[in-house]
């Protein structure tokens, strides 16, 4: 898992991140079963997953890389790159997808100009989309920067992409 | 600490009105505390706060008319309003303090003798939109941790375990097993370490009864817990919840903690031998962590693959320890159980399917939200009565069950009871609760292609029938949906999906092709008009 001949290394060890990583790894007493806890909160601190970082915890809860490794790609809750500063995710569970969800994802896409998974060139906005955020009752629902958005349509997702992206309508 | 000195020490005065405002789910996301805080701005600028009492609550089940607030008066007349936007408080205040109360002519009210809630039966969802959840105090009073003190006091843990089996409870989590017999399973395992898991994934998505019942009433599933840790001598819990699910998680920890402060959690619970611990996993986003093994290997820190069964988590579960797990659902029937008996139980619902089941009303229909409802009442009472079937007056078509693993069931089979059994024969299940209405403009095909997808997308990828199969489907399928299929892909269909459905490992693959063999079973013809025209 090391990138072509680059010298692995830690983050700076007075990153105050990593003191604070440190904490819930010791919380957790090192224990290997705590890393995916230990995932979240890296995660939630440093924004991703650098490869780096998860040869440091790998270190840290003296755990094989490849096992840290595989855990961090097999879910979908942890990214490896960075993310934009802002982000979009349309759900396409069930109740949405009968409510048209799909169409307020290829709209998004045009407008955004990316597709799914993608972030802008700028780092601005990263779109992505969800099996379902158990608010199916308001279907078809958004999540713009964590703030969950019910009975969307296309003029009010666009609306909103624009809130969010800081552009005067 | 003992239970009466709870109960006192919880009990508050009643002012003259109540207002309740829902403050979980799909309202919170309508901006429904800010309502709350307005009703209480209102009251206080009127001079009324020691009159009417305004308290933040979980879920009252018409979620898509968000945000609600109920009004209850001292004769317990009840006006609900649906939509309500902050600016509105000072109207609902002041309608108070007028005899008799005029409702307000801008705000809108939901009559509350309607199917939709008259038909309900509230066994799980008794104290939601009724207890603030995140006031241990208010769950005590609604008789909370009644059941948990009377089986350590009481029973011993076979008399528990008896208990729920004549109730005749299923899993809630999909399957139906009786939890009575999983619970004597693990009860039976020699005595050491063992643990309870609640399964909280919930992974089916267009459902989310777990997330309300966690956001609503978290002490009910602790309690449940806790006394399937006391039936199977077990002194660690795990609930593993959907990281998805921010407040759920949130009150959840807030639920532990308080419990812990009040000596219902830890050593020596009521004063009795028993202890008990649990802790908190995040999921982090796998579909396939929904199924038993492959959520223990998640709990382990591990990828969360399945793994053959048997032997059976009842055995062999976390850590090689045996284990019980129940769904969500499950433990939030188990206190009222032990605390109304397990005949009371038995006597609601069918022969085969005993008690009540909350689904998620979803998709097309007028009235979305969520119900509990007795088992055995007919598709229709729930779709046409209680939902008002589909908006803009267009034509209910089918709905679907069990969600990926389930089935499209058409409208002309409404008449059939809602139960393990009778789902089963209709080619869908039951499953956790999702109930996803379809009208005219849903096309089969694509819904088949929209499962399918989701299926390869989880796929674990462990063995190949499901790593290949549901990508194989997937392209047969789209090809029916471009109108390119011709009758060969038909057959490779039909042969595909039996393969998949009897050579996979787990439970995902095994029913992955279950929404194309209902399409197929009662919407052929559309798969039909999909093909390529014969020249
Ligand atoms: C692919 C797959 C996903 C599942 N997802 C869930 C889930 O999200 N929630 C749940 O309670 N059970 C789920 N199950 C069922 C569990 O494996 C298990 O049977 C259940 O948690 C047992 O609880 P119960 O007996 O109380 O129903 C899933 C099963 C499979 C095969
Ligand atoms: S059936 Fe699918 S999800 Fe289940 S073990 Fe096999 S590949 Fe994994
Ligand atoms: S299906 Fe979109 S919130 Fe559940
Ligand atoms: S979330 Fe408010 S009524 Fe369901």
């Amino acid at each position: 898992m090391t990138p072509n001949n680059t010298v692995v290394q830690a983050p700076p060890a007075n990153d105050k991140r990593l003191r604070l990583l440190e904490a819930t790894m010791k919380r957790h007493q090192y224990r290997p079963d705590a890393l995916i806890e230990v995932l979240h909160r890296a995660q939630e601190l440093f924004g991703y997953l650098d490869i780096k970082l998860l040869l440091h915890i790998a270190q840290r809860l003296k755990l094989p890389p490849s096992q840290v490794y595989g855990v961090a790609t097999f879910y979908h809750f942890f990214s490896l790159a960075p993310k934009g500063v802002h982000s979009c995710v349309v759900c396409m569970g069930t109740a949405c997808y009968v409510k048209q969800a799909a169409q307020l994802l290829s709209f998004l896409e045009k407008e955004t100009g990316i597709q799914v998974g993608e972030t802008t060139s700028d780092g601005q906005l990263s779109l992505m989309t969800a099996r379902c955020l158990g608010a199916c009752g308001i279907a078809p629902t958004v999540v713009f920067d964590d703030q969950l958005e019910g009975h969307q349509t296309v003029e009010s997702v666009g609306e909103r992409l624009n809130t969010c992206l800081g552009v005067e309508a | 600490m003992d239970l009466t000195q709870l109960k006192q020490s919880t009990s508050a005065a009643q002012k003259k009105y109540h207002i309740r405002c829902c403050t979980v789910g799909g309202c919170l996301s309508a901006n429904s505390a800010a309502v709350k805080e307005q009703l209480k701005t209102a009251i206080a600028a009127s001079n009324l706060t020691d009159q009417v009492q305004v308290s933040g609550v979980g879920c009252m089940g018409l979620c898509s008319q968000g945000p609600l607030v109920r009004v209850e008066t001292e004769n317990a007349t009840e006006v609900l309003y649906r939509q309500v936007q902050p600016e509105q408080s000072a109207a609902i205040v002041s309608s108070l303090t007028q005899s008799p109360h005029p409702e307000p002519v801008d705000l809108k009210t939901q009559p509350t003798d309607s199917p939709f809630f008259t038909r309900q039966h509230r066994i799980v969802l008794e104290n939601s939109g009724r207890i603030d959840p995140e006031k241990i105090e208010e769950y005590i009073a609604a008789s909370g941790y009644e059941a948990l003190h009377h089986c350590l006091r009481e029973m011993s843990s076979a008399e528990v375990v008896d208990e729920i089996t004549r109730s005749g409870l299923r899993g809630r989590g999909g399957a139906g097993y009786p939890t009575g017999l999983k619970w004597a399973t693990v009860a039976k395992m020699p005595p050491g370490q063992k643990y309870v898991v609640c399964n909280a994934d919930e992974g089916d998505p267009g459902a989310y009864m777990d997330r309300s019942v966690l956001e609503s009433d978290p002490h009910r599933v602790l309690e449940g817990l806790e006394i399937a840790a006391y039936a199977v001598g077990a002194n660690q819990g795990y609930i593993y919840v959907r990281g998805e699910y921010p407040l759920a998680i949130n009150h959840l920890q807030t639920a532990i903690r308080q419990a812990k402060r009040h000596g219902l959690l830890g050593s020596q619970i009521f004063d009795s031998p028993f202890d008990f611990r649990v802790d908190l996993r995040i999921g982090a986003g796998a579909f396939v962590c929904g199924e038993e093994t492959a959520l223990m290997a998640s709990i382990e820190g591990k990828r969360g693959i399945p793994r053959p069964r048997p032997p059976y988590p009842a055995e062999s579960g976390l850590w090689g320890r045996p284990t019980l797990i129940n769904n969500v659902e499950t433990y939030a029937n188990i206190a009222p159980i032990i605390r109304k008996g397990a005949d009371w139980f038995a006597s609601i619902g069918t022969e085969q399917s005993k008690g009540t089941k909350v689904f998620s009303l979803t998709g097309k229909v007028k009235n979305a939200g969520l119900i509990e409802v007795p088992m055995g009442i007919s598709l229709k009472e729930i779709v046409e009565g209680m939902g008002q079937g589909a908006p803009d007056g267009a034509q209910v078509k089918a709905v679907q069950t069990g969600g990926p693993s389930g089935g499209c069931i058409p409208a002309d089979a409404f008449d059939t009871s809602v139960d393990y059994e009778s789902l089963k024969a209709l080619g869908s299940i039951m499953g956790s609760g999702g109930m996803i209405v379809m009208d005219e403009h849903t096309h089969m095909v694509d819904v088949a292609q929209f499962f399918m997808q989701f299926c390869m997308d989880e796929s674990c990828g462990k063995c190949i029938p499901c790593r290949a199969g549901t990508v194989q489907l997937y392209q047969l399928l789209t090809k029916f949906k471009e109108h390119r299929a011709t009758p060969a892909d038909l057959e490779q269909l039909e042969m595909l999906c039996d393969v998949v459905q009897h050579t996979s490992l787990c439970g995902l693959g095994q029913s992955a092709p279950n929404p194309v063999l209902s399409t197929l079973r009662y919407f052929r013809d559309e798969y039909l008009v999909a093909m390529v025209e014969k020249t």
